[in-house]
């Protein structure tokens, strides 16, 4: 029961902390628990449809379909997520004012919500995939013993959810005046990390095989297997043994993300006037 | 027809990558046979996994950064990058007390 459980919660930490810095990102925005739970459900339903379809998936593509689907979803991501931190660039001060202004809610941030309802049925997908396939294949061995271990799944994804309620309540510790670029900051590395795993996807898969040599090997300080490895790798991208076109995507994703970033803040120049006062 | 086949041999002889081929792995009881596999350091390889389990099985390893689902009774190919020599351990996700295996690069 505890493999299982261990196993079903290295499953679940990942999209647990996807969904907790989703959450913090949109406090104070109206209907946010709505879109986020429209974004764990289309992610349950598309991981069950992929587990479900693993074996047509996997053999699109000359055998490196699941590859490539990884590394579209992914990329999917990178871009609500780019997309997520320069709309809110150009609204997300007019927005902090209006809040505090009303003390209440603000119904215009439903634009981006949209978008971060999509990178959370992304990562509930990606690992809820895997999580189906394990917990099938338990339930299909059937016996005394399957009981326990769906016990273990079960607890796994309690974990998992208690993780979301960490990674949300830690960073609302922080000062509401600096929530904002924090969770920028994060979200931007998040979307990073991702492209860069999305590019050993595309490599797994035969294409794209530029830089492929190890350009450092930093497990002997942390290994990406480590719990701390596993999620720094979730938050940030931690490689301990990245690719030189790794480090070449994570780094131009940040560049694109803060060019971004800047260029819709200039194009609001009075909402900007509007906050400061 | 003699002479065909005599042919397709001289240009698969001759086909560097097909001297080489991909590499067979069998999962079987939820246990890699072979359990160490060895490869040419430098040199980027093909492992065909076969999975003879009823259920999926996901071929895991950071050290080789692969992570491929193979359904139950069926099979794909796991690319493996040019390694520099080492020995890098894989597991199979959902069974990793006893689905263990490690490439040795040399």
């Amino acid at each position: 029961m505890l493999a299982t459980l261990l196993i079903v919660f290295r499953e679940v930490i990942e999209a647990g902390l996807i969904v907790g810095i989703v959450l913090a990102a949109t406090k104070g925005v109206a209907r946010r628990g709505l879109w986020v739970g429209y974004g764990i459900a289309a992610g349950v339903l598309g991981a069950c449809l992929v587990a479900g379809f693993a074996g047509e998936i996997a053999s699109l593509f000359a055998g490196s379909g699941q590859e490539f689907f990884d590394a579209g979803i992914l990329l999917l991501a990178v871009g609500m997520l780019t997309w997520h931190n320069v709309w809110m660039a150009g609204h997300g001060r007019a927005m902090a004012q209006e809040m505090k202004s009303i003390g209440t809610a603000v119904s215009k941030g439903e634009r981006p919500l949209a978008a971060l309802a999509v990178v959370v049925g992304v990562a509930v997908l990606r690992e809820g995939s895997e999580i189906v396939l394990f917990l099938y294949g338990i339930a299909s061995q059937g016996g005394t013993s399957s009981a326990a271990m769906l016990l273990g799944g079960a607890l796994g994804l309690a974990a998992g959810a208690a993780v979301t309620a960490l990674m949300y309540y830690g960073l609302l510790a922080i000062p509401a005046g600096r929530l904002f670029s924090v969770t920028s900051w994060l979200i931007t590395l998040l979307a990073a990390g991702m492209a860069a795993q999305a590019i050993l996807f595309i490599q797994q898969g035969g294409y794209l095989e530029y830089f492929t040599s190890t350009l450092w090997d930093t497990s002997w300080l942390l290994s990406q297997d480590s719990l701390a490895g596993r999620l720094l790798h979730t938050l940030v991208g931690y490689d301990d043994t990245p690719n030189g076109l790794q480090i070449i995507t994570y780094l131009s994703t940040i560049l694109v993300v803060m060019v971004l970033t800047r260029w819709e803040r200039a194009r609001h120049p009075r909402r900007r006037l509007v906050a400061a006062e | 027809m003699r002479r065909l086949f005599l042919v397709c041999l001289a240009l698969a002889a001759a086909h560097p990558a097909l001297a080489d081929g991909p590499i067979a792995l069998l999962l079987k009881d939820h246990k890699f046979t072979p359990s160490q596999i060895h490869v040419k350091a430098n040199t980027p390889v093909v492992i065909h996994m076969t999975n003879a389990d009823p259920t999926a099985e996901e071929f895991d390893s950071t050290a080789l950064k692969v992570e491929k689902v193979v359904a139950g009774n069926d099979s794909g190919d796991v690319r493996i990058r040019a390694l520099s020599p080492g020995k890098y351990p894989f597991m199979g996700e959902y069974h990793p007390d006893t689905a263990q295996g490690v490439v040795i690069a040399q």
